[in-house]
């Protein structure tokens, strides 16, 4: 069943200078349980298309085309029923959660407030339901009491607080923007395997978003690769990373630093992608990564760059798309 | 709160305004309270014979004009001065405090309006106001009250409004609202208790105020009146006095300063305490 479907998405942000389009024409298809990896560099608008599923755009955004949940359009509610569907169909992690949490409120009340909020429990419920998410996230109730503040915990263990407050009311759809960009490498991994395997468990759908294609490649099954608010190359995960066709995707895939102890004699320069995103009020003719891209042609700069269809659901959106190896 | 008291308590031990001031508000609120169950003198009772008289071991601070007991009608009179600002302050935090969370919350023109009505309000000097609403609902305890507490509403307003703004624009705010929290619950839930001691801090300075403000009502005969003793009615009779009995001014005027000395210093303090950022700051 399709869970979450987008069609035509663009969000544009009124300023002095007029309305700037900072996602433009997104499209793209979640079944139930799917994972989802949306990467690109920052500043790409990955976030903004997660705030606009949820309907939490900055003010004086606009949003046009037709975001369906579960056959429902999303874009049609008003507020209110916005507000039932955000927690308890919808939940989302952030990258910061040092911030993230109120430091004045008990891990245990956060927890615990999607839950009063949407399901209606009673309080001893509501007690033993909290005890359990902590269980499940890892935070057993022996070592961490609810009545701990936020300040009292570590960043990865902050941040399994947050995973308990996203799925607290088993959504259907996780929002993971950036889970472990802002954790130590040595427990980004462990975050990364609990949201993987709650998702699992439940069956929940799963959009990880992150500029890390490492991150991507482990988790998902379907991938979106995006850039100045374009759709740059979509298809099933294995298939792109197996046969790359944007220069983009390609970019960022050499980027990655290769672990392992370097010797001396085979050190080299890590691969980085000429010049910087551009300012999102620059408005291209044609494809905006032509003055970054290696295999620039002369019509990238004057036409919209073409839907290349690759097969097996596999798309990109290039003039010059890499050969199939 | 994040801190408990206990420990805002072990802090506020190393800084001489909080100790200072607070044990100053404490001897204010005590003879307040005190005043309920004793009084050396009643202080209706009027004594001719006696009048003027300089302090002795009946009279501790001698007598007014009409013989009646100093000591006895300043704290009777300090009872009335905390009676009238705790009110006041009521009303001025319990409309302020929501007016302030709700333009913080909606924004907009709902913003606009509630602000500017702030400053329609504000823009009239507090006392001046004070008299004003006295002056159309006339002279007495419980209009100075009202008349006090108006001139609150617009202060903690603002503190308010900016304080919750500042919150709103803090991540697990967008954190609430993904848990579908509407933006009433996450002003009562997140967005007030973050800036609770910040409010706190406001009270103990409006309530200075507001003693100030009660003296300054009474003195004009706008506020609380005779027979009830309040400190600024006592200094208004004492004027007529200067240079027959000029002790008859120091004692509330002292009253007065001191209270409102007290207060401030406590209430600098405990900002100090409650927010240490602000103490590097300066």
């Amino acid at each position: 069943m399709t869970l979450l479907k987008i069609e035509n998405l663009t969000v544009s942000i009124n300023t002095a200078q007029g309305p700037i389009d900072i996602i433009k024409q997104i499209d793209f298809q979640m079944e139930t349980g799917e994972k989802l990896g949306i990467v690109g560099e920052s500043g790409c608008g990955k976030s903004i298309t997660a705030l606009a599923i949820m309907s939490l755009l900055p003010e004086r955004s606009v949003i046009s085309g037709n975001i369906t949940l579960n056959g429902e359009n999303l874009l049609a509610l008003s507020p209110a029923q916005m507000c039932k569907v955000r927690g308890n169909q919808i939940g989302m992690i952030f990258q910061e959660p040092m911030t993230a949490l109120n430091p004045v409120k008990t891990i245990g009340n956060q927890i615990a407030e999607s839950l009063h909020l949407h399901l209606g429990l009673r309080k001893k419920e509501v007690q033993d339901r909290v005890c359990q998410l902590m269980e499940n996230v890892g935070l057993p109730r022996q070592r961490f009491p609810l009545g701990l503040y936020p300040h009292q915990l570590s960043g990865g263990q902050r941040q399994r607080v947050m995973i308990a407050m996203a799925i607290a009311c088993e959504p259907d759809l996780l929002i993971a923007d950036e889970p472990t960009t802002a954790l130590d490498v040595t427990v980004q991994e462990q975050i990364l395997d609990l949201i993987l395997e709650l998702a699992d468990r439940s069956g929940m759908g799963l959009i990880i978003i992150s500029h890390d294609l490492g991150v991507i490649a482990q988790t998902t099954e379907k991938i979106l690769v995006m850039y100045t608010g374009n759709m740059f190359e979509t298809g099933p995960t294995t298939e792109v990373f197996k046969h790359m066709a944007h220069p983009y995707t390609q970019g960022l895939f050499s980027a990655i630093p290769k672990t392992g102890i370097s010797t001396r004699s085979d050190r080299t320069r890590l691969y980085t992608i000429p010049g910087q995103v551009p300012e999102i009020h620059i408005k291209f003719k044609g494809c905006s990564f032509a003055d970054r891209c290696s295999r620039v042609l002369a019509e990238c700069r004057s036409q919209v760059p073409p839907t290349v269809d690759l097969g097996n659901h596999h798309q990109a959106w290039c003039f010059n798309p890499l050969e199939r190896t | 709160m994040a801190k408990r008291f206990s420990e805002i308590f072990r802090h506020g031990l190393k800084n001489r305004s909080f100790v200072i001031g607070g044990l100053i508000t404490l001897l204010f609120f005590l003879i307040a309270l005190l005043s309920y169950i004793w009084t050396p003198h009643a202080v209706e009772d009027l004594s001719i014979v006696n009048k003027l008289r300089l302090p002795d071991s009946t009279y501790w601070l001698g007598t007014d004009h009409f013989g009646r007991d100093i000591f006895s009608m300043l704290i009777v009179g300090a009872r009335n001065s905390v009676i009238v600002a705790f009110v006041a302050i009521g009303i001025g935090a319990g409309i302020g405090v929501p007016l302030g969370l709700t333009a913080a919350a909606r924004k907009g023109w709902v913003d606009e309006v509630i602000m500017r009505f702030n400053d329609f309000t504000f823009a009239f000097p507090a006392i001046i106001s004070a008299i004003m609403i006295t002056a159309i609902l006339g002279p007495g305890a419980i209009n100075s009250i009202i008349a006090i507490g108006i001139f609150n509403i617009p202060v903690f307003a603002r503190v308010s409004r900016g304080a919750a703004l500042s919150i709103w624009k803090r991540d697990f705010i967008l954190a609430a609202r993904s848990a579908g929290k509407g933006s009433f619950k996450i002003s009562l839930e997140h967005v007030l208790p973050n800036i609770f001691s910040m409010l706190i801090v406001q009270t103990t300075i409006q309530f200075a105020l507001g003693i100030l403000a009660e003296a300054g009502l009474s003195y004009l005969g706008l506020g609380t009146q005779p027979p009830a003793p309040s400190w600024g009615k006592m200094l208004n009779e004492a004027q007529t006095m200067l240079y027959l009995a000029p002790q008859l001014a120091i004692y509330p005027g002292v009253a007065i300063a001191l209270t409102v000395l007290g207060l401030n210093l406590f209430g600098d303090g405990l900002r100090d305490v409650l927010d240490p950022k602000l103490r590097r700051n300066r």
